[in-house]
């Protein structure tokens, strides 16, 4: 620990190689979104399922069989959380009954069942959705850009904003690599990524700012890797315990929430490392100095120190 | 002296956490399965010796009565199982008639000292508690359809008045125009001015095809938008009527957008008979048969519903339609068979008188029109695939001449059976829909699933939360018990808003619960992390914790504003789960704003303020040597 705090250690060495592994990942990520494309769930694409709970473990097959016989086609019959729960998914967007005709089709078969769930998406609620879902995440993005390009300054908005795309790219293109559902939880998952990621990056971005007014040598490299390494504990602290509650979430939060735990862990393993080497990288890219960081000129503030500030209230409780 | 609060900041801070106390408290107090009574109808008097009937039946059966209790519309009983809930709904039922709805219910216990203060649990949505969801689409194209048909009548009777000659009028719904025809440009000229003076939601445009003067009357995009907001607030109030026909306890009916409507009825598992009632889309219309001698651009023909094979020619004009009945009920006629006695409102019997009172002798007829959605093969691309279609289906049920002229109160014979009777008379008191409407989404969640998301999200809470409070004993020592104290608070101060606000919680809201738990531990690491840099930079102890403090809270504040943002976005923008986790994030992201920075302080300002020390117990090497 003694060694590291005379000597910060040297996270910008690997500024090249980071540089080189995110845009690869990124390339990845898109042309696996177009290629594979992504896993829609049914909040997007319209449809039935049908949750049943079985007294005995079913063979799949089985079930496969008798829909088939019944007439059905376009359904993917699989397990859901245990062996006895059964989910089946069906293509069709039409048809409002279809959960009812499933399971007297089932009925037919003699298990004993009971249906715990069942859901009716039609096709334009679905193509609606999609635009609605797209349209929020670049408003997210934009109020971002816009409020951090305020607070601080605009190269900062841009150093915060790309890496939060550089996230969510990478989120999407992990799911459409596995060919993990994208449902509406998802989406959420997504945006509260967002929300993590970029308190991560303006935490670190705030050390920098901080930096820039306060330490008197050293260049822009110095001081951006001064603060990653004053904000290093506090980023894997903050990063671990997150991980710590989203573990417990994936694990017992039940099935339907599994792949909404499983977009944040990613999101936030990725969200850590983009705000240490996206961000940061790009502000040296930007070519981030020390004039950006100037205060504006206020009436006799000719004070050594330069901090910004704590809002006077807050000195006072 | 430095790190101590005044008086009066503790106190503030003591006033938030008792009444952050006071109202997450009653969700400690777990639901009481219950069944609800309620009158069929308004003016059915739920009392003393109803409750005491219905108790009486389901002591009869061996049921335990918990308590019960009469409210003021309704009565509540309370159960001890969800089993005997089951049971008792059919038993109190059958020991009641049909006068009374009984509904399942989930009452809340909260103790009357709570209640007093005004507060009680967060609501359960419908994936923890089970229940049915429905999303329905107006269709508009319909609406319009309608509104342009019953114009157009209106202006060829107003034209018939006035003794304008015209030959013929035909709406057009896809271009949102009606066009009259006209032999000449004096008859056009006319109509014109009349229509102008009296009408203001048309555009107006003269056309001449070969010998035919044409008039062509558009509605303007205002007028089109005042039509489906009329349309939509219309079924709206019609599917709330029929909701509480339905007898379900705390149902929700919500517009979403410009033309759909969420009905969500909790403790519902009959989604069939919720379809039915909710979506029936029947109507009436009353019409004149068509004279011996009308053009047949004028008349329509119709069978009859009974009997397909009989026929009737009817006038294209309508009288007055099933919206302008104001009450309706089921009777029998002088023979037992089934009638619906109609009450028509004053608008409505208006119409009916005028168009009888010349019209004695002749017949009139009513029609029954239904719309449904059927699905059917047919070959797309060479493909066999399903598609939507939306079917309407009129028929005549009955057609009787008319004796007198009539008024505003007047019978309908001519009914199939008595259910069929008493449902037309149900759907014409709840109001007709002004729209078809069709199901466009749906979700059934039993109350098994429902129970185990519950015990799935407070396990997960449960450790999640538990884990991160040790991460922050061992990792910070005795100021990680102060972030343990302040985040516990925290989770706290988050029930009571969303108790306040009684602000629905879903599987989504408690994966936004347990996000904000491991979001709010940043505030206390970030400032953590500072007081032990200045320590490490040879500052005093109390120095230090000031400026941790005071230098965090702009990065606290910076990070959790931008998070908000996004929060919010995510609220305006979601629909459904979506919402359910933004609002937990947005009323999180404040709370834990509060107790990391006000809270925490106070706690560790009593804790060390306002004496010497040597060493704060906040881990790492340096700082404890």
């Amino acid at each position: 620990m003694s060694e590291l705090e005379k000597k910060p250690f040297d996270f910008m060495g690997f500024r090249k190689a980071a540089s080189v592994l995110s845009i690869a990942l990124v390339i990845a990520s898109i042309a696996l979104l177009a290629v594979r494309g992504l896993n829609l769930g049914m909040d997007f694409t319209g449809g039935t399922s049908v949750e049943f709970e079985y007294t005995e473990a079913p063979s799949l097959d089985n079930i496969r069989g008798q829909l088939d016989e019944a007439g059905f086609d376009n359904f993917v019959v699989q397990n859901f959380g245990s062996d006895t729960t059964i989910l089946i998914r069906l293509a069709e967007a039409g048809n409002d009954e279809l959960a009812v005709e499933v399971a007297d089709a089932l009925q037919k078969g003699g298990a004993e069942f009971e249906l715990i769930s069942s859901e009716f998406i039609g096709s334009q609620v679905g193509e609606q959705l999609k635009e609605d879902s797209g349209l929020g995440l670049l408003l997210a993005l934009a109020v971002v850009l816009i409020y951090v390009g305020m607070r601080f300054q605009f190269k900062f908005g841009i150093a915060s904003v790309i890496p939060l795309a550089h996230d969510v790219i990478i989120v999407l293109g992990i799911f459409a690599l596995f060919q993990w559902t994208f449902d509406l939880t998802v989406l959420a998952a997504l945006l509260a990524v967002i929300g993590y990621s970029l308190n991560d990056t303006i935490v670190v971005a705030d050390r920098i700012r901080e930096n820039f007014r306060k330490m008197r040598v050293g260049d822009a490299w110095d001081i951006i890797n001064t603060s990653i390494h004053q904000t290093i504990s506090r980023t894997i602290n903050t990063s671990g315990t997150t991980l710590v509650v989203l573990f417990a979430l994936y694990l017992f939060g039940g099935e339907a929430i599994n792949n909404f735990a499983l977009a944040l862990i990613i999101g936030v393993l990725v969200g850590t490392y983009s705000s240490i080497y996206v961000s940061a990288n790009l502000l040296i890219a930007l070519g981030v100095s020390r004039e950006d960081m100037a205060l504006p000129v206020k009436e006799g503030a000719a004070g050594q120190e330069e901090d910004e500030e704590p809002p006077e209230w807050l000195n006072r409780m | 002296m430095l790190n101590k609060y005044p008086l009066w900041k503790n106190l503030v801070i003591l006033v938030a956490l008792v009444i952050g106390f006071i109202y997450a408290l009653p969700n400690l107090f777990p639901d009481d399965y219950a069944i609800q009574i309620t009158g069929a109808r308004s003016s059915t008097e739920v009392n003393e010796r109803v409750l005491e009937r219905a108790v009486q039946s389901l002591e009869a059966e061996g049921i335990t009565v918990k308590s019960s209790s009469l409210q003021e519309r309704d009565a509540l009983i309370r159960l001890t199982s969800s089993d005997d809930q089951l049971k008792a709904r059919p038993t109190v039922q059958q020991a009641l008639g049909n006068e009374y709805l009984v509904a399942l219910n989930m009452a809340a216990s909260t103790p009357d000292w709570l209640k007093a203060v005004g507060a009680g649990p967060m609501k359960l949505g419908l994936d923890l508690r089970g229940g049915v969801h429905f999303l329905l689409e107006v269709d508009m194209d319909t609406a319009l359809q309608q509104r342009l048909e019953a114009m157009s009548s209106q202006i060829k009777r107003e034209l018939r008045e006035e003794r304008v000659r015209y030959r013929g009028g035909d709406v057009d719904a896809g271009d949102r125009q009606i066009v009259l025809s006209f032999r000449d440009e004096g008859s056009r000229t006319e109509a014109f001015d009349m229509v102008r003076d009296q009408y203001n939601e048309f555009l107006m445009d003269e056309q001449t095809e070969g010998d035919e003067f044409l008039l062509v009357l558009s509605l303007s995009e205002e007028e089109v938008r005042n039509i489906q907001e009329y349309a939509l607030e219309q079924n709206l109030t019609t599917i709330r009527n029929r909701v509480n026909e339905l007898g379900v306890a705390e149902p929700l009916v919500q517009r979403q957008g410009t033309d759909r409507i969420i009905v969500e009825l909790p403790g519902v598992q009959d989604t069939a008979q919720a379809k039915r009632v909710l979506g029936a889309t029947a109507n009436l219309e009353f019409r004149m048969e068509a004279r011996q001698d009308a053009p047949a651009s004028e008349t329509e023909q119709y069978s009859f519903r009974d009997n397909p094979q009989r026929t009737a020619r009817l006038e294209r004009d309508v009288i007055a339609t099933g919206n302008n009945v104001a009450n309706a009920q089921q009777a029998f006629d002088e023979n037992g068979q089934p009638q619906v006695n109609i009450t028509m409102d004053s608008v409505g019997g208006d119409l009916m008188n005028r168009a009888t009172r010349n019209a004695i002798g002749r017949r009139m007829a009513v029609l029954f029109i239904e719309y449904r959605t059927e699905t059917e093969s047919q070959m797309v691309d060479g493909e066999p695939t399903m598609v939507e279609k939306r079917v309407v289906e009129k028929g005549i049920i009955s057609l009787a001449t008319v004796q007198s002229a009539l008024g505003s109160s007047f019978r309908i014979t001519g009914l199939d059976s008595i259910p069929e009777a008493a449902e037309l008379a149900l759907l014409l008191r709840a109001g007709a829909l002004a729209a078809p409407m069709y199901f466009v989404q749906e979700r059934t969640i039993g109350p098994s699933l429902g129970q185990k998301n519950i015990d799935a999200g407070v396990m997960s809470v449960a450790l999640g939360f538990g884990l991160v409070l040790l991460y922050m004993v061992v990792y910070y020592r005795g100021f990680g018990l102060i972030a343990n104290v302040s985040l516990t608070l925290n989770l706290m101060l988050l029930i009571a808003c969303m108790s306040i606000l009684s602000a629905t919680l879903t599987l989504p809201g408690i994966a936004g619960i347990v996000l904000t738990v491991g979001m709010a531990v940043d505030a206390n690491v970030l400032i953590f992390e500072r007081i032990r840099e200045e320590l490490k930079a040879g500052v005093a102890p109390q120095l230090a914790i000031n400026a941790g403090y005071s230098r965090a809270f702009v990065s606290i504040f910076d990070a959790n504003i931008t998070t908000l943002l996004v929060a919010v976005i995510l609220f305006a923008m979601g629909s459904g789960p979506v919402k359910g986790f933004a609002v937990t994030l947005c009323i999180g992201i404040l709370t834990s704003m509060f107790s990391g920075l006000m809270v925490s302080r106070s706690i560790v300002n009593l804790v060390y303020g306002g004496r010497k020390i040597e060493k704060l117990s906040i881990g790492g090497k340096l700082a404890n040597v």
